[in-house]
């Protein structure tokens, strides 16, 4: 894990895209760095819902990402930076149903068409920019108070 | 050390020959007081002269206690036999686990939120949700379990045959593993108890064998039957409901990897979840001198024999539910693990300082040190318990510096001193 310190803790992780072995793995490793500074039990659920989600999305239809996460007192940032398709309706990919999950992708449980939506609903602040066949960064904000 | 690899939420620390428990963490599964070779952990238990101060005792063996004991002895000559040794009387505990079930079969069927349910009957899995996952605090059916209900029911029959009160009846379940005796003495819900003690199965085991060899008498009741036989096993709750996308798992890690997924949001469609955290479920528990797969055999069998006429009337089981009997109420408090610092920044500032103190070590998770892994090793150094030279690996690296300048030094000396000679 490389460290970046420009902030009080930061710390980078790595998704592949593909990689259902290890799918989820991110979000729990967060969520228990979470859960170890004692932050509310209400906002660790929110941010694992929301890095859950994403992460998925970079296992699904990426093929690299990198996670960087940023604690503050007072925010936790993360950031989810992918090398993949990019989605070529930002908007659209945004509503609630929308989905361009593949059957087999249904077949396991997602492409309700709900992972995007949901993020941003956890969020208190989200950001999403996307360029087609480069890759998608997504920026999620949760206050922590 | 065993115990320290074991314990699953790293809560064990060896040190100065001495292992300590970190309270907070522990879930009071049992795991160290199996492994430890030195018996270093001893759960407290009762005997049977520490009940003595009651009129009248009534034995409720765990429905394991049945598949500890060959093939062709009958639960009912078990509770025969357990009048032999001592108790007043014995209780059946299966039956009321099938009660249990049609409860739950109600809760299910009468509430739509949350999803899923978990199952709350096995106490270290309501232990692990206290302390890793609170948010899944309202995912606990609230209902009370069998040996409660056993209890219940058996102190409130002999009250009325016997003109007895509630105190003069001791009520003692035979338990299959720790975590049920620490339930009872510590429980999550503050509420009254039925039972008075535990006793584990192994303590009665001994004398058990010899008065069945002695008797084959029964109690005089019609075998006991129904599907509540089958709890003890995995998926032995799971069998006695009706409903469908309910499933069973067992083992600590593989529970919290499922909790982990229903905390994002996953599992919404599964309706109950059974949880057990022995990975052989209760015929697995540490208290058990049969091994798990003899005793898993023995259930399936008596399950086979004995389990498909039930022992309960249905309808009479709904409606003692419409009248709360398996309500369990009160909400459990969440007990999460001492956090880093009590203040966030703080907090914030040592884990980054457990990152680079765990960028320095081996990453091997030796043990030698006295911590689970070099992650908790370098958190107990930055929480200010150990010194990080306590590491063998960093010891050994800042030797080898030093020994590198000794042997400058000696080098450079001996040098000299070998010139002088020469001259």
């Amino acid at each position: 894990m490389k460290r970046v310190t420009h902030v009080p803790y930061s710390q980078l992780f790595e998704i592949e895209g593909k990689g259902f072995l290890h799918a989820g793995k991110v979000s729990s490793d967060i969520k228990a760095m979470l859960k170890e500074l004692g932050i509310d039990a209400d906002i660790v659920r929110r941010v694992a819902i929301a890095c859950y989600e994403a992460e998925m999305n970079v296992v699904m239809y990426a093929r690299v990402a990198t996670v960087v996460l940023e604690l503050t007192p007072k925010t936790i940032k993360i950031v989810v930076d992918d090398q993949g398709p990019g989605i070529p309706d930002v908007n659209q990919a945004m509503q609630e149903g929308y989905s361009t999950a593949t059957p087999e992708m249904r077949e396991l449980g997602f492409g309700a068409g709900m992972g995007l939506p949901n993020i941003k609903k956890n969020s208190d602040e989200f950001r999403i920019h996307s360029t087609v066949g480069k890759g998608t960064r997504l920026e999620i904000i949760i206050n922590v108070n | 050390m065993k115990c320290l690899r074991i314990c699953p939420t790293q809560a064990l620390r060896v040190r100065h020959g001495k292992a300590t428990l970190l309270g907070d963490r522990c879930i009071d599964c049992g795991e160290c007081v199996r492994v430890c070779p030195n018996h270093a952990f001893v759960p407290q238990t009762s005997s049977l002269s520490d009940f003595s101060g009651f009129k009248y005792t009534i034995a409720l063996p765990s429905p394991v206690f049945y598949s500890q004991f060959g093939k062709d002895v009958k639960p009912s000559t078990i509770l025969g036999a357990l009048k032999a040794i001592g108790f007043d009387d014995a209780y059946d505990v299966a039956c009321a686990s099938e009660s249990v079930s049609i409860a739950i079969q109600e809760y299910l069927d009468k509430n739509e939120t949350p999803r899923p349910l978990i199952s709350p009957f096995c106490p270290t899995i309501v232990r692990l949700i206290q302390i890793r996952y609170p948010n899944l605090l309202d995912n606990l059916i609230p209902i009370e379990s069998p040996m409660e209900i056993a209890a219940r029911e058996a102190k409130r029959e002999k009250m009325q045959q016997l003109g007895l009160t509630e105190h003069e009846i001791g009520a003692i379940y035979l338990a299959p593993c720790p975590s049920k005796m620490i339930a009872l003495k510590n429980p999550p819900r503050k509420k009254h108890s039925f039972l008075d003690g535990v006793m584990p199965i192994s303590d009665v085991y001994p004398s058990l064998i010899r008065a069945l060899a002695h008797s084959e008498q029964t109690n005089g009741k019609p075998d006991i039957r129904g599907l509540g036989l089958g709890w003890p096993i995995v998926g032995g709750q799971v069998a006695s409901l009706k409903a469908e996308d309910s499933i069973a798992i067992a083992g600590l890690s593989d529970v919290m990897r499922v909790f982990d997924e229903i905390e994002n949001g996953r599992m919404k469609d599964i309706q109950y979840i059974e949880c057990h955290s022995c990975p052989t479920a209760c015929v697995g528990g540490s208290f058990n001198v049969e091994n798990p797969y003899m005793a898993r055999g023995r259930v399936l069998r008596l399950v086979e024999k004995f389990g498909q006429e039930p022992c309960q009337d249905r309808q009479k089981i709904r409606d003692l539910y419409q009248k709360s009997f398996f309500s369990l109420v009160g909400r459990i408090a969440p007990s999460p693990v001492q956090p880093l610092d009590e203040d966030l920044s703080r907090g914030i500032q040592k884990m980054h300082r457990r990152h680079q103190t765990y960028e320095m070590l081996p990453k091997i998770d030796c043990g030698a040190c006295g911590a689970p892994t070099c992650m908790t090793f370098a958190e107990d150094v930055v929480k200010g318990d150990v010194e990080a030279d306590e590491c063998v690996f960093l010891a050994m690296k800042s030797f080898e510096s030093i020994s590198t300048n000794l042997l400058e030094v000696v080098g450079k000396h001996s040098k000299k001193v070998r010139g002088n000679i020469a001259r």
